[in-house]
């Protein structure tokens, strides 16, 4: 709140400032460097317009040849071979089986992490810390994706033999220690904002320090951690160069992580990657596969948005 | 109900229990945060040991090649440095632009809000979108091609909300008081943003700039929609001519089967992550020098 209030009051004073002045020539220069800030501003809209308005026309133009219950129930994708069937489930299939190993390592770890670091970690080491966990969130996901390749699936050849070279565990496994720093951060801002009066009162009642960090600081901080997992399972799915790199190009119905998957993102770039005509069906299906991965990740952030507004804990 | 001494002998074991618990929780989550330290260190160490042998001066002045040995980065460095030029062109002006808007003019009402939310959502949207947006609008609409100006504008657009982002925060930290004293002595808006609110918001708005140039300088998936995977053995000239750029020319070596690729690869890498680490670096820098020398 503070923020909007900062916001209104000086936009206020700018207002009564502009009034106030005398000179034509000068308030004219005024209202028009105002009107293009304006412009800059719009700008956000008309992305947001124009990804939607791309999507759109070429996800109808997929439609008026597929249809879309196909598209949507069919469980098997073979739009680059012969006989080609347009089920988009299997790269679902692959994109949640991504997703889903990569917060089993991103939950856990994440969230210890952010304890460690909101209740535990003198500031001085908080401010070592966290930095270090920064720069493994900037490393470019290309660099991961060649870890994934040439270091992770090696290992995980000679514990299962019948690891395949391209594999959903690998992708997996490293996208989870990608998205760590996520989780831990945004965590780590929920719990920190629990106030420390929760925190005395729990420790007056003679609870061990384990106690109050399970039992009462991370409780109240609840809608923030599942708000960090919203936005991390978007960023999962999201995800592009691991997957392309390291998990394959076999969209296939499976659970089995060390076999060759293919996720959304992955299809897209395996597709962009060949020279695809125009106007070809081909070219359509990256764009209907992209909007459903909009629609997927934009239900995701929102309801990440929701549950930050409406269930966070007001104290005081 | 009797009320427990603290004297009781299962209270005692029971209390000791609980604190064993508590020691070794604590134990679990720094394990948490050295299995992340400790992944940064071996993706690091790895990369070293792979790329180091391949880490010559060729790999600076040839172009890519089917052979290993005389395989190079020069057309992909051309081409992320013009990718930033022209990113950073339009991205920062338009960015700063929105935010002083927000900040400063903006006034509280539905339009903002939806400006607000819809910067917010496009900070969530996947990278490849954006790629498939600029295939779409700037590759075949604006019918510029597999250009390095479509991808500049592609990647303008991909940062904007983090320009937008850090140069409200730096702008929301200058004290109303500084605006208001600016007034009183006569200036306009634009002279109190230009002169005084600017001026103290600016490293702040580096460290944001800072930052989304190393996003757009490592992102991939983008690029590739557009079509920017391709061979290119010849300068780079102009901004309309087709490029590569550093990451994508490492995810092209990495898909090669052959080994020596691989370590050209890892020196690709250790490259990009030289030039990421420095900016990210000097931003970090930047903002602790700028929270020492300002105190409101």
């Amino acid at each position: 709140m503070e923020a909007t209030h900062i916001q209104t009051e000086t936009a206020a004073v700018h207002q009564v400032a502009l009034s106030l002045r005398r000179r034509p020539a000068g308030r004219l220069r005024e209202h028009i460097l105002q009107g293009l800030f304006f412009i800059c501003a719009t700008v956000s809209i008309l992305t947001t317009f124009g990804i939607i308005a791309v999507l759109l026309q070429e996800t109808i133009l997929f439609f008026e040849r597929v249809s879309i219950v196909e598209f949507l129930t069919g469980t098997r994708w073979t739009p680059l071979f012969a006989s080609k069937q347009f089920g988009v489930l299997p790269l679902v299939n692959g994109t949640l089986l991504v997703a889903g190993g990569a917060m089993l390592v991103a939950l856990p770890l994440g969230l210890l992490a952010a304890i460690y670091l909101s209740e535990y970690a003198t500031p001085r080491t908080r401010r070592v810390l966290k930095p270090i966990l920064e720069i493994l969130a900037g490393i470019p996901t290309v660099v991961y994706g060649y870890f994934a390749l040439l270091f992770v699936t090696p290992i995980l050849k000679t514990i299962w033999p019948q690891t395949q070279a391209f594999n959903a565990l690998s992708a997996s496994l490293v996208m989870g220690f990608m998205i760590l720093p996520m989780v831990a951060s945004i965590s780590e801002d929920a719990l920190s904002a629990v106030p420390q009066s929760l925190r005395q009162a729990a420790y007056a009642l003679g609870s061990t320090k384990l106690e109050v960090s399970l039992r009462v600081v991370v409780p109240a901080a609840l809608s923030g951690i599942a708000a960090a997992l919203l936005l991390a399972v978007s960023r999962a799915i999201g995800e592009t160069m691991i997957v392309a790199i390291a998990a394959g190009q076999q969209p296939k119905m499976t659970l089995n992580p060390l076999e060759s998957i293919e996720t959304m993102t992955a299809y897209i770039v395996q597709v962009s990657l060949g020279d695809t005509p125009q106007q070809s069906l081909e070219y359509h299906t990256i764009f209907a596969v992209g909007m459903l991965l909009f629609l997927l990740t934009l239900v995701m952030n929102v309801a990440s948005h929701l549950i930050t507004r409406r269930f966070r804990e007001v104290y005081e | 109900m009797s009320l427990t001494s603290i004297h009781d002998p299962a209270f005692v074991r029971r209390l000791e229990r609980r604190k064993r618990l508590g020691r070794f929780f604590e134990l679990l989550c720094l394990a948490a945060v050295w299995l992340g330290i400790l992944m940064l260190l071996t993706l690091l160490v790895d990369v070293v040991l792979d790329g180091l042998p391949w880490l010559r001066p060729e790999l600076f002045t040839e172009f890519p090649s089917r052979f290993p040995d005389k395989a190079g980065l020069r057309s992909a460095l051309q081409g992320t440095i013009w990718l930033i030029a022209i990113t950073a062109t339009l991205a920062v002006p338009i960015g700063l632009g929105a935010a002083i808007y927000l900040e400063e003019y903006a006034r509280q009402n539905s339009l903002t809000r939806f400006i607000e939310i819809n910067i917010s959502n496009l900070a969530g949207v996947p990278s490849i979108i954006y790629g498939l947006l600029g295939l779409g609008l700037f590759v075949r609409g604006l019918d510029l091609g597999r250009s390095v100006l479509a991808g500049g504008m592609t990647m303008a657009l991909l940062v904007m909300p983090t320009v937008i982002v850090a140069s409200r925060e730096a702008i929301r930290a200058v004290p109303l008081s500084m605006r208001q004293a600016s007034f009183a002595l006569g200036a306009t808006p634009w002279q109190t943003v230009r002169h005084h609110v600017l001026p103290y918001a600016m490293p702040g708005i580096l460290t944001g700039v800072i930052l989304a140039m190393s996003r757009a300088i490592g992102e991939t998936a983008p690029l590739i929609t557009i079509g920017a995977l391709t061979y290119v053995a010849f300068d780079l000239k102009g901004p309309l001519d087709i490029f590569t750029v550093l990451p994508i020319q490492i995810f092209n070596w990495v898909s090669l089967p052959q080994k020596e690729f691989h370590g050209l690869a890892a020196a690709g890498i250790l490259i990009l992550l030289i030039v990421l680490l420095s900016m990210n670096a000097t931003a970090i820098l930047l903002r602790n020098a700028y929270q020492k020398k300002v105190s409101w």
